[in-house]
């Protein structure tokens, strides 16, 4: 009877009608997609044209294609007995790069991961704290409204000048004064919007729920927990949200700068080098990533957050 | 003008006074200078009364229960509950709000919850979460109370908030138009459940509201507020029908009529907002 009612379900006339509905949200972004990638075909397509077209890009970056989490260094040093197996020793000599761009990508991520996370727990801190308190916010805004407005890139030298200074300290953390500074970046560049929006959220915790508080005379950290904190939690994820695609644009500008590996340090690497198609690849790769970040967010906020509408 | 006969006397008015508003009024400063809500406004409730409050918009009748449960404090005179002043609110004057004040991230069993815990320190987890339950089976939420109040209708959300009232006994329940939101049918619904709630609690109601009907229906007696600015109590009526009430009883009654013609040419006429007298 169950298996009766279960394949009744899949009838052909079902998959038929599924397609249908499944077709409508991506036929069109697939139509545009080839519409694009055709414009760009026939405008790259002369004798000596800007950039390489589509199908060469395809053809010069397939082993980046084929083996994104390939790492040559991972082979040679975690091998225990320094002597690599036949298989393994087949696909280093077939493999022509030196590390995939999946794990490039993973460098670069770990990086706004640490920062971000810094960038989140303090930048939350401190935005209940002027949130709340009227004489902090009167006393920092201004401050935090100059310093937000400081390009991320521009807080590099002054890093690279700051954590030279304290080389030693650093390297017994396991960090070398490019990777500081590349993670101080990302964690000035995403820390204004979680701040300014944490603020912004405790502010606005609407009288109903104060007063609430009040009748029932709620305890500081009562409030805090049960009324402060998941009445600001919008506002905070909307600071989170907008603070990991800026975080995302910040790493891939400090690693063109800081020759410390992950993709931003590629894409400068493939220019220097003339590989334009590697280029352009490296650029799919660093734009699907931040949409699967902003998403991430959004669907962690969506999960946590509950809204009166 | 019509008569009406208030010799009706209180049988209360020989008990102890429970809630004493005595020569309250509110100024609140503005930059054209201080604005007067209300004056001398004076008031005497005794224990397990229904009070319902009437007056035009803007009369200063929200302001005045805001000092009952403490929100505000008057400019002068005092608001005493058994001889005691209020001076902040509190739990023993719980507030029935107009737009329900559930917390939107906590289920109709956590809002209640929230404050039985607040209320019965002493108590074990079993016995407040019964506490909750109860309250919730009062107004007929049992099924629900694992709801958020998202996916509640406003007379269920209500019901919440009258439930969350009731769960920790107040000695002053306060209602802030609280079925002004609501459509005609389960507003009546609401004012029968809460009557027959108010009348197995044995709790002294206070309660605002726009609706004649539902201050007959539900009151002891009505007090018939002035216009603002500077507004105070203008008349006290003692609703005269025997409990438990029945709505279609009291509106065959030749007195509801009397009595609401009374309060309409009050509000319409006497009272009648400026713009609508010109």
């Amino acid at each position: 009877m169950a298996a009766g009612s279960i394949t009744s379900k899949f009838t052909l006339n079902n998959i038929g009608e599924w397609v249908q509905q499944q077709a409508k949200s991506f036929i069109p972004p697939l139509l545009a997609l080839i519409l694009l990638l055709g414009a760009w075909q026939v405008i790259c397509s002369g004798k000596k044209p800007p950039l390489p077209p589509p199908t060469k890009v395809w053809e010069e970056t397939q082993p980046y294609i084929w083996y994104p989490f390939f790492d040559r260094d991972y082979f040679d040093v975690d091998a225990k007995e320094k002597i690599d197996s036949p298989a393994r020793k087949e696909l280093k000599e077939k493999v022509t790069i030196e590390q995939g761009l999946g794990v490039k990508t993973i460098i670069s991520v770990r990086r706004v991961a640490i920062g971000y996370t810094a960038a989140a727990i303090v930048g939350i801190s401190l935005g209940i704290a002027i949130g709340t308190n009227a004489f902090l916010y009167r006393a920092f805004d201004p401050i935090f409204q100059v310093l937000r407005t400081i390009p991320p890139l521009a807080w590099l030298p002054i890093a690279l000048a700051a954590f030279s200074g304290m080389n030693e300290s650093l390297q017994t953390i396991g960090l070398n004064v490019n990777e500081a500074a590349g993670l101080f970046v990302i964690f000035v560049t995403s820390i204004w919007p979680i701040l300014m929006n944490t603020a912004v959220g405790v502010q606005q915790v609407p009288q109903d729920y104060r007063n609430v508080a009040r009748v029932l005379r709620l305890g500081k950290f009562d409030y805090f927990i049960t009324i402060l904190i998941p009445s600001a939690a919008p506002y905070i994820f909307t600071g989170l949200r907008i603070a990991v695609g800026l975080s995302w644009l910040a790493i891939v500008a400090a690693e063109m700068l800081t020759a410390g590996g992950g993709i931003g340090f590629f894409i400068w690497d493939s220019y220097n080098s003339g590989k334009q198609s590697e280029l352009i690849l490296a650029l799919l790769y660093i734009g699907l990533v931040g949409l699967l970040l902003d998403k991430l967010v959004y669907y962690i906020s969506k999960f946590a957050v509950q809204s009166d509408s | 003008m019509q008569t009406l006969d208030l010799t009706d006397n209180h049988q209360k008015k020989n008990q102890d006074p429970f809630l004493v508003i005595d020569g309250v009024s509110k100024v609140y400063p503005t930059a054209r200078g201080p604005y007067t809500v209300l004056e001398n406004v004076n008031l005497t409730v005794y224990e397990g009364e229904f009070i319902c409050v009437i007056g035009h918009s803007g009369c200063g009748k929200s302001t005045l229960l805001n000092m009952v449960a403490g929100f505000n404090r008057p400019t002068a005179g005092e608001i005493c509950l058994k001889s005691k002043p209020i001076l902040r609110p509190g739990p023993d004057r719980m507030v029935v709000f107009q737009n329900y004040s559930l917390l939107p991230w906590m289920s109709a069993f956590e809002n209640v919850y929230l404050a039985v815990k607040q209320v019965y320190t002493e108590k074990s987890k079993e016995e407040k979460t019964k506490i909750a339950k109860d309250s919730l089976a009062l107004v007929g939420l049992t099924e629900a109370m694992n709801k958020r109040p998202k996916e509640l209708s406003g007379g269920m959300r209500q019901r919440v908030s009258i439930a969350r009232a009731l769960s920790i006994r107040p000695e002053v329940l306060i209602l802030d138009e609280p079925f002004g939101a609501l459509d005609v049918m389960t507003r009546e619904e609401l004012q029968e459940e809460l009557l027959s709630i108010w009348r197995a609690n044995k709790v002294t109601a206070l309660m605002i509201t726009h609706d004649i009907d539902e201050a007959l229906f539900l009151a002891d007696r009505i007090v018939l507020m002035s216009n603002g600015p500077a507004a105070h109590i203008a008349e006290v009526i003692d609703i005269p029908f025997t409990r438990p009430r029945d709505r279609k009883a009291i509106s065959d009654d030749p007195r509801y009529y009397t009595l609401r013609n009374y309060i309409l040419e009050f509000l319409y006429s006497r009272f009648a907002l400026a713009d609508e007298a010109e």
